[in-house]
Order: structure tokens, then sequence, then C-alpha cells
């Protein structure tokens, strides 16, 4: 039987995956923004999982929030990189780096 | 229905006016309606602070408890409005002349301005959420706003991949609040928050915690900020400086009173050292900088853990003396910047603070504002700055959190040295190229308005803290 348990380790697996996507990638910021969306969407999970466990509806309603602004906000991220791209040339992640820091 | 809508006409009216303004930008004049565009909604946000301002007293709530209009969310409102009409007026000259004046940057601003409004008053976590998205969503886009400069889309590229980052976090603290608690209603994850809290919950809050704290540049969240600023173009680093930094702090009061009033001792610690950490990270990273907008970044830091100190205290007191403090530190920072977006040399904009040599003899006056605002932001006694953050020592003194008082005058000595270097450089320094700032009137009025108030606001800081008092008294039961 597939209980609550078992659908939470796989959201926080996936989420800490993407979070080890963000910090350990050294090579293409496309990477960076699917990792973005792998933490966001297992944040969905979590939701609606806790939804039909707590019986309750608000759960899955925060989940269609969530999936349109994760939508988005993946527009916005690659209208940024393609303006970076133009003047950088390159979108490899050592090359973000024109300001220290 | 209709008294739901009522509560929130003012952010109706704002982003019904944004999108009105995008069409119409569109199809007529484009670029060259920005200028008229800007006054228009500067005027637009002015108006509805007023308006807010003069409004009610007492609590509403709208959509079941999701938006919350009380005294707290209307002092945050009206600080959140002013200081962003002020900014698109200030920046506006600068934009004008570079040729970065784009009718999209006030209608961006309106619309962050409407996510910044639901957030300080969100009563759920979606709401919470959706504010939250709103603003950072046209703030990604305004910091990149030069999208042929290099520095300006690196710097919106490392703010968008972090603040995504932090979203995450906060989506998934928000997750498991909501699983644990089960419910998305601040009202009810008090109720479950109580007394015998459950882990999961104390995890939620921490993750809650730490998405907040990117927003607002608390240390160890930082390391966004100095790049943001110095890479977006300087009337927006002087907008990021301001309104979200009000409307996060906003966000924070809300999150640890409304949703976790119950259970003060276990964010109390977790606030406490956010706070010590920016004090002193911000104080000492600011010494080695040349850039006036890495160094503001730094100070902002460093006034955001002043700032949480007062929230740490976890009273009624410690919000007040929160909102003192940030709403004194806007004055400021609009006062600082509009010296900032002076600054140029043969129509170039200069930052190097190093460029300040000898300013005093070719600019007694300004000089004399600037050094009065950058005293301020130290924190020298008579000036106001020193207020704010006696304000908020005695709130963590009252909270039974000495050690960060102490930690707190500690850093803010520390901190006096780097504002204390332009004021050297201002009157004692070498002799140089001059610099030329005497261009636009707005700028000068914001400049020695914002230093008068730093003045004659000690008399008796123009009413705001019986209004804060009152605004922390809705908030804190």
């Amino acid at each position: 039987m597939i209980g609550l348990e078992h659908y939470l380790t796989v959201a926080a697996a996936l989420f800490v995956i993407g979070i080890f996507g963000l910090f350990l990638n050294r090579k293409n910021v496309i990477v960076l923004l699917m990792s973005i969306e792998l933490m966001l969407l297992s944040v969905n999970i979590n939701l609606v999982a806790f939804s039909a466990h707590l019986n309750d509806l608000v759960g899955q309603v925060f989940t269609l929030f969530v999936l349109t602004v994760a939508a988005a906000e993946a527009a916005i991220g690659l209208a940024i990189l393609v303006c970076f791209f133009r003047n950088r040339g390159t979108i490899a992640v050592e090359d973000v780096n024109v300001m220290k820091g | 229905m209709q008294a739901d809508l009522n509560v929130i006409l003012p952010e109706i009216l704002l982003s019904v006016y944004a999108m009105a303004a995008l069409l119409g930008a569109v199809y007529t004049g484009k670029d060259r309606l920005a200028p008229m565009l800007v006054w228009v909604t500067a005027a637009l946000m002015a108006f509805l602070a007023i308006w807010i301002g003069m409004g009610g007293s007492g609590t509403r709530t709208a959509f079941g408890g999701m938006i919350n209009d009380d005294g707290f969310a209307r002092f945050a409102k009206v600080t959140i409005l002013l200081s962003a009409a002020a900014v698109l007026v200030l920046g506006q000259d600068y934009m004008e002349r570079r040729g970065i004046l784009r009718f999209e940057y006030p209608i961006l601003v309106a619309l962050s301005v409407v996510g910044m409004m639901v957030m300080v008053s969100a009563g759920d976590l979606m709401a919470l959420y959706m504010g939250l998205e709103l603003q950072s969503l046209a703030l990604y886009v305004i910091a990149s706003l030069r999208r042929d400069n290099l520095k300006s889309t690196e710097a919106g590229l490392k703010y968008f991949v972090l603040g995504a980052l932090s979203s995450g976090l906060l989506l998934f603290g928000a997750s498991l609040v909501y699983g644990f608690a089960g419910t998305t209603l601040f009202s009810g994850i008090i109720a479950a928050a109580d007394g015998q809290t459950p882990l999961g919950l104390l995890i939620g809050l921490v993750l809650v915690i730490s998405g907040l704290a990117f927003k607002i540049s608390a240390v160890p969240f930082h390391m966004w900020t100095p790049d943001v600023y110095e890479g977006a173009p300087t009337p927006i680093t002087a907008f990021f400086a301001t309104a979200p930094k009000v409307a996060a702090l906003g966000l924070f009061a809300r999150v640890v009173h409304d949703a976790f009033g119950g259970v003060v001792a276990d964010w109390q610690q977790v606030l406490a050292a956010l706070s010590l950490l920016s004090m002193f990270l911000g104080a000492i990273a600011a010494i080695g900088q040349t850039d006036i907008k890495r160094l503001m970044a730094y100070s902002s830091i460093a006034h955001m853990g002043y700032a949480l100190m007062g929230l740490a205290a976890g009273t009624a007191f410690g919000v007040q003396a929160m909102l003192v403090y940030v709403a004194i530190y806007v004055t400021m920072n609009v006062g600082t910047f509009a010296f900032i977006l002076s600054m140029e040399r043969d129509g170039q904009p200069v930052t190097d603070i190093r460029s300040l040599n000898l300013y005093s003899k070719a600019e007694p006056g300004r000089a004399l504002a600037m050094l009065i605002l950058l005293f301020s932001l130290a924190g020298v006694p008579p000036l106001l700055g020193f207020f704010g953050k006696l304000y908020v020592l005695r709130a963590a003194y009252e909270g039974g959190l000495v050690w960060l008082a102490v930690a707190g005058v500690v850093a803010s000595v520390i901190g006096a040295f780097y504002y204390l270097r332009i004021v050297y450089y201002m009157y004692f320094g070498d002799e140089g190229s001059t610099l030329e700032t005497g261009r636009s009137l707005v700028q000068w009025a914001f400049l020695m308005g914002s230093a008068a108030v730093m003045v004659f606001g000690i008399i008796n800081m123009f009413g705001i803290e019986t209004m804060a008092q009152a605004a922390a008294a809705t908030l804190v039961r």
C-alpha cells in the first residue's frame, strides 16, 4: 500500500535533487532552469498528496496556482537568458561572472 | 462579494491601470509616452497612498480571510506606494538621458507594487505566494531592463536564478505547513501551531523563513544583493533598495506573528541569528568596496539586520520598532539614491566613491545634505537614523535579547567606518577631476528634503510612532 510517506519521500528527494542541480551544476544555465522547475513540481506532489490525505481540495487549488506561476517563471527566465546570450555569446554557468561575488 | 471587492479596490485600480496603460502604450506612442506614464503612475500611487492612509481604521477581511485590510497592512502599503512613487519620479531624468526609459518600466513597477500590496495584506499561504511571485517576476524583468547591456542582463539572470530558488524553498515550506496544519489560512495555522507543534510544521516554518530571508537579503541568503545592485541601472537599484524591502519585511512580520504567533520561542532564535549575521557581514564586507552601489547593497544588508532585530524581539513593540526603522530607512535611501543618480562626469554616470574627492568645495550645499544622510545611515546622534536604531535596540533589550542589542551597537560602530570614509573623501580628499551633479531639480529636491527629514524628524518623527504603534497592535495579539 502506497501511503502519504511515500509521496512525501519522493517529493523531498526530487526537491533535494533540484537544489543540488542548482549548486553543483557547472555547465549550462538551461540546466538551472530545469532544476528550478523540478523544485516547483516536487512541491506540487507534496500538495496533491496532502490534499488527498486531508480530504481537502485547497491543496489542489494551490497546485494549479503553482503550475501557472511556474510557467510564467520559466518564460521570464528564458527571456532573460536570451538577452544574456546576445550580450555574452555563451550560457555556461562559469561565464556568468562579469561582476564578482 | 461586493464587500470583498471593496477591500481590494486599491489593488484592483492599480492593476487595471497597469494593463490599460500597457495596451494603450503598445497601440499608440510606445516609448514616447514613457515620461508621461512615469508621472501618471507616480501620481496614481501617491493618490492611492493618501486614499489608503486616510481610509477607515479597523480591520476588514475579504475572501474568507485570505486578504486582510488592517492597520499593519495600511501602514506598509502607504510606505510602499510613496517610496515607489518617489523612486519613479527620481529616476526619470537619468533614464531618459541614457535612452533606457522604456514605457514598460513604470508599468512593471506598478505591477510589482500590486504584488507588494498583496504580500503585506496576505492572510493565506496562497495569497502570500501569488503576491510574492507577482512582485518577484516584475523585479526580475526590470533588473535586466537594459537588455543590450551585459551587466544588467547578468544582474537579471543572477537575481532570477537565486530568486526562483528562494521561491522554491518558501513554497516547499508552505506545502509542509499546509500538510501539517491542514489549512492554508493563517488563522487556521495559528490554531494548529499552538503549544504542541508537529515537527513538520516547524520544518515548514524554517523553510518559509529562509525563503523570506532571501527576499530581504539577510545573511546567509544575501549573495545576490551586491551583484544585482551593481548591475541594474541605478534608478532600478534605488527601487530595489526601498519598496521591495518594506514589502518583504511586512510579509515576514505577517507570517511570524499572524501564522506562527503562538510559537514565538521557535522562530525567535532563527531571526536573531539572521539579524546578527546580517549586521556584521553588512558592516564588515562594505569596508573594501569602492563602488557606491555595491556599498549601498552591503549597507542595505546591515539595515535589514537591524530591522530583523526588532522583529526578533517577538513583541508588539518589536513590530512597531521594525516599522519605524524601515520607514526611516526608506526615507534615507531615497535621499541617498537621489544623490547617487546625480553623480556624473561628461554625461556618463559615475559610481566610484573616490570621484567624490573634495566635492564639498564645488557643491557645499549638496555635500552637507549627503553628509547628514550618511551620518544618519551610520546612526550618528542626533539624526533620525540614530533614533531608528535606538528603537530596535530597545525592542531587543525589552524582548530579552540583550546579547543581540549589544552586538547591534558593536556592528553599528564598525559600520560607521565606511560611511565616514565617503564623508572623508568629500571633505578632505585629494585634488581630482570634478564631478558634475547639478542637472536635475527633482533629484536636488529629494536629496534636500530627505536630509531635512533626518534633521527635523527628531522632534516628533512626524507622528509615525503612534501610527506604527497602532499598526503593530493589529498584528500582535
